[in-house]
C-alpha cells in the first residue's frame, strides 16, 4: 500500500487539533539582555567558549549587518520588525552541558516525546535497528544527539556545532561560510553574528552514513529569535541524508527564525537534505507565527558530486526561503522538491538557485504550491548559466493548487543563459480543486476534508515520494491538517 | 426502498423536475429513459446529493429515511452510489488509495470496522475475480489517462467494493463501443441482487439489451410519462420520443 494511502486515516485521528505543537515548557532558562548590540554578540562567544577567530568572524558579521538594509523584493508584507525587541540567546539551564542523555533535564526529553521525537536511545536500541540519529535543537541550543558512538565507528561526525568548534576547529574554520558567506544577506550576516547552535556534519571520504541524520528544531522561549547554524560536509565518494524538522509554541506575537544551513559536497558526494517545516503559522485571523527566513545553500564542489533539496513548508506565517545549488564540479547534480502550502493568512515566497558553472552540471527544479484560504504563495526560482558550463542542463516545474477564490499564487521564474550549449527548460501550471473532483470523492464516502486532503497529497505526490519514509508519512498528515477548515 | 415522491427541482430560477413519482422496490432494475435535457441527469444528481441544485416541493427516501437532508457522503454511507457519466480525474492518487479512503470512509459512518491494508487487498481480489478483472486498475491513477471503457468498468469495479443498496448508473453506455458496452454491462448485471435496487438511466435503448430492466419509465419535460416492462424501451427505439412532444431531430 502506498505511503499516501495512510493518510486519510491520520488526518481522521487527527480532527480538531490544529497545531497540536503549540504547547510550551515551563524550563529555566538562561538568556542574554535584550537586544543586539556587539556586547551581546561577545556574550554569545562567550557562553560557547569560542576560540578569538570566531568571536573575529561574528563581530564582522555584526558591523557589516549594520550597513545592510532588510530586502524588500518577496511577495510577503509584515510590519517592521524590531531587532532590538528580542532576545537573541535563550538556552535551557543546565550546570555544565549534558554528557549524555541520562544528564538532559527529564522536562525536556518529555518535551520532544510529546513532539514524537525518539531521544532515548537506548528503547530503540532494545529493538530495531536505528534508522535515524536525531540532534535536538531547544531554542538556541542542541540538548541531545543520538547514536554518536555508532556512527563515530564509521568515522562520522554529527554533534552540535558548538562542540565541532571545540572539537573540530580546522574543518569548522575551513567550511564554515565558505557556501554562505558572512555578508551574503541581510538575514544571514544577523545570522552569522548571533547563531547559537546547529548541528555539523562530516562524513568521510567513501563513507555511506547507515542512518538517517535528523535535527529537531523547538523554540521554546518567547520573545526569543532562533538563529542555528547547519554545515554538512560529505568528503570525496560518500553518502548523507539529513533530515530537518521544526516546531514551536502558539503565541501571539511573531517570532523570527534566521537560520542558515551550508552544504559542502565534494568529489562524487552526495547530499539529500529534507526539511518538513511546521513552524506554528500564527491563527486564522493572522495573529502570530514564525517570521522564516532562511538561507540555505550547497556547493557540489567535486566532480560528478549531487545536492537534493527536498522541503514540505506547512507552517510559518511567512516563509521567505530559496534552497539552492552551486554546481561547480563537472557532471554534478542538483536538485530542489517543494511543496509548499499556505491557508488563512500565510504567506510564502520560496523558491530555488541553479547557478551552473561546471561542465555538463544538471538541475532539476519541481515545485508544487498550494494556497487556501488568504494566502499568498510564490515561487521564486533563478536558473543561471554561466559562459562555462557547456552542456548544462536544467528542468523547472512549477505547479500551483488554489483552493477557494481569495488567496493567490505566483510564479517568478528567473532565467539566465550565458553559454549556447545549455537547455533551458520551464513548465508551469496552474489549477483549482474542481467541485467535480471533490463531488467525486463525497459520492465515493470522503468527507470534504478527506477529499482536499487526499487530492492534494495526490498533486504532491511527486514531491513527497522524495522524502525519506520516515518523513514521509509526517509530512502527508501534515498536509491534511494544514488544510483544514479551506473548504465547506 | 427507493421512494421518490412528487419531487420538484430547479437550478436557479430554471425548474427542471416537476413532480417525479417513482417507487423502486429491493431486487429491482428500472431504466429512466428520455431525451436530451429531459432531467435525466439532474435526477441522478439530486438522488446523490451534488449542490447547486434547489428542491423545491416533494421527497425522496431510501429504506424510509430521508435522503435529501443528507450530506453526500452520508448519502454514500446510507448506500447510494452514482455511476458517473463523466468519471472524474484524480492525478497523483491511485485507485487503491482512493477506494479503501472511500470505503473506510464509509465503514467509519456506519459505525463498522475499517479494514487495513490487507484485508482490503484481499477484498478487492475477490471483487475483481467476481468482475473477471485484473486488479491491475487498482494501481493507477484514479481514471487518469483511462479510455472511456476503463472509466466506465472502474466505476463498476468501484460499485462492486462499496456494495451499495441503491445504485444509479448515468448514462453508463455513452462513448463505450459495443464490446466495452458488454464487460461493462457484464459487470452490472453481476452486481444484480435481492438486497439492491438499481436506477439505470440512458438515452438509448441498447444499454437495456444487455441489463434487461423489470421496469422502464420514460421522463420528459421533467415528469415521468409513462411506464411499463421492458418491452416499452424497445418501442421508444422504434418510434422515437416524438410522441412525448419532444422533437429529436431539432
Amino acid at each position: 500500500m502506498t505511503a499516501v494511502s495512510d493518510t486519510i486515516d491520520q488526518v481522521k485521528g487527527l480532527t480538531d487539533q490544529k497545531y497540536k505543537y503549540g504547547f510550551v515548557t515551563e524550563i529555566e532558562s538562561e538568556t542574554a539582555p535584550k537586544g543586539l548590540n556587539e556586547d551581546v554578540v561577545r556574550f554569545i562567544s562567550a557562553r560557547k567558549a569560542e576560540p578569538e577567530w570566531l568571536l573575529d568572524w561574528r563581530l564582522r558579521a555584526y558591523r557589516h549587518w549594520l550597513t545592510m538594509v532588510e530586502p524588500g523584493w518577496a511577495k510577503v508584507s509584515y510590519p517592521p520588525i524590531d531587532y532590538q525587541d528580542a532576545f537573541y540567546y535563550s538556552a535551557p539551564k543546565t550546570k555544565a552541558g549534558p554528557k549524555s542523555l541520562d544528564e538532559v533535564d527529564p522536562e525536556l526529553l518529555r518535551t520532544y516525546e510529546k513532539l514524537g521525537i525518539p531521544l532515548k536511545e537506548q528503547e530503540l536500541l532494545a529493538g530495531v535497528e536505528p534508522r535515524i540519529a536525531v540532534d535536538a535543537v531547544f531554542d538556541s541550543v542542541s540538548v541531545a544527539t543520538t547514536f554518536k558512538a555508532k556512527l563515530e565507528e564509521k568515522g562520522i561526525i554529527f554533534c552540535p556545532i558548538s562542540e565541532a568548534v571545540a572539537n573540530h576547529p580546522d574543518l569548522v574554520r575551513r567550511y564554515l561560510g565558505s557556501v554562505v558567506p558572512y555578508s551574503d544577506n541581510f538575514f544571514a550576516t544577523l545570522n552569522s553574528a548571533v547563531f547559537t547552535d546547529g548541528s555539523f556534519v562530516y562524513i568521510p571520504k567513501g563513507v555511506r552514513c547507515p542512518m538517517e541524520l535528523s535535527t529537531y528544531f523547538r523554540i521554546n522561549a518567547a520573545n526569543t529569535g532562533q538563529f542555528e547554524r547547519t554545515l554538512i560536509i560529505a568528503d570525496d565518494d560518500s553518502v548523507v541524508s539529513y533530515l530537518e524538522g521544526c516546531t514551536a509554541p502558539k503565541r501571539d506575537e511573531n517570532q523570527l527564525h534566521a537560520a542558515v544551513v551550508e552544504l559542502v559536497a565534494l568529489d562524487r558526494a552526495q547530499i539529500k537534505y529534507s526539511t518538513v517545516q511546521n513552524w506554528y503559522p500564527g491563527d486564522e485571523q493572522g495573529r502570530g507565527g514564525i517570521y522564516n527566513f532562511v538561507t540555505k545553500r550547497g556547493a557540489c564542489r567535486g566532480v560528478a558530486s549531487k545536492i537534493s533539496w527536498t522541503q514540505v513548508e506547512t507552517g510559518s506565517a511567512i516563509t521567505w526561503k530559496y534552497p539552492s545549488c552551486i554546481l561547480q564540479g563537472d557532471d554534478s547534480v542538483g536538485e530542489f522538491y517543494s511543496v509548499a502550502i499556505t491557508n488563512h493568512h500565510q504567506q510564502a515566497d520560496t523558491g530555488t538557485k541553479m547557478i551552473h558553472i561546471g561542465r555538463n552540471t544538471r538541475s532539476t527544479i519541481v515545485s508544487k504550491g498550494i494556497s487556501a484560504g488568504q494566502a499568498q504563495n510564490t515561487y521564486r526560482g533563478q536558473v543561471k548559466i554561466l559562459p562555462k558550463a557547456t552542456g548544462a542542463r536544467n528542468h523547472t516545474q512549477c505547479d500551483s493548487l488554489l483552493i477557494g477564490d481569495r488567496c493567490g499564487a505566483h510564479t517568478v521564474p528567473y532565467i539566465e543563459s550565458r553559454n549556447r550549449t545549455a537547455r533551458v527548460e520551464h513548465e508551469a501550471t496552474t489549477a483549482k480543486i474542481s467541485e467535480d473532483q471533490l463531488f467525486y470523492c463525497r459520492q465515493r464516502g470522503l468527507s470534504a476534508e478527506d477529499a482536499v486532503s487526499l487530492i492534494v497529497n495526490g498533486f504532491c505526490k511527486e514531491v513527497l515520494k522524495e522524502l525519506p519514509m520516515e518523513f514521509a508519512v509526517e509530512a502527508q498528515k501534515l498536509v491534511g491538517i494544514s488544510l483544514e477548515g479551506s473548504v465547506g | 426502498m427507493l421512494e421518490i415522491t412528487n419531487l420538484h427541482a430547479s437550478v436557479g430560477d430554471r425548474p427542471i423536475l416537476k413532480g417525479i413519482d417513482l417507487s423502486v422496490q429491493a431486487g429491482q432494475v428500472h431504466a429512466i429513459m428520455g431525451p436530451n435535457g429531459s432531467g435525466k441527469s439532474t435526477l441522478s444528481y439530486i438522488l446523490a446529493g451534488r449542490e447547486g441544485y434547489t428542491i423545491t416541493e416533494g421527497a425522496v427516501t431510501l429504506d424510509g429515511r430521508d435522503l435529501l437532508a443528507q450530506a453526500p457522503e452520508e448519502r454514500a454511507a446510507s448506500g447510494v452510489f452514482l455511476a458517473f457519466q463523466y468519471p472524474v480525474e484524480i492525478p497523483g492518487v491511485s485507485n487503491a488509495t482512493f477506494l479503501k479512503a472511500a470505503l473506510n470512509g464509509v465503514r467509519r459512518r456506519r459505525g463498522e470496522k475499517e479494514l487495513d491494508a490487507m484485508e482490503f487487498l484481499k477484498l478487492t481480489r475477490v471483487k475483481c475475480r467476481q468482475l473477471g478483472m485484473t486488479d491491475e486498475m487498482l494501481k493507477r491513477a484514479v481514471n487518469v489517462g483511462f479510455s472511456g471503457g476503463e472509466k466506465k468498468r472502474n466505476e463498476v469495479l468501484q460499485m462492486a467494493l462499496l456494495d451499495p443498496r441503491l445504485a444509479v448508473l448515468d448514462e453508463t453506455d455513452s462513448g463505450l463501443d459495443i464490446d466495452a458496452l458488454r464487460i461493462v454491462a457484464d459487470g452490472v448485471n453481476a452486481l444484480r441482487g435481492p438486497d439492491r435496487a438499481m436506477l439505470v438511466i440512458t438515452h438509448y435503448q441498447r444499454l437495456l439489451s444487455y441489463i434487461v430492466p423489470d421496469r422502464v419509465h420514460v421522463l420528459a419535460h421533467g415528469r415521468i410519462q409513462r411506464s411499463g416492462g421492458k418491452e416499452l424501451a424497445l418501442e421508444l427505439e422504434a418510434r422515437g420520443y416524438a410522441e412525448f412532444g419532444v422533437d429529436e431531430a431539432a
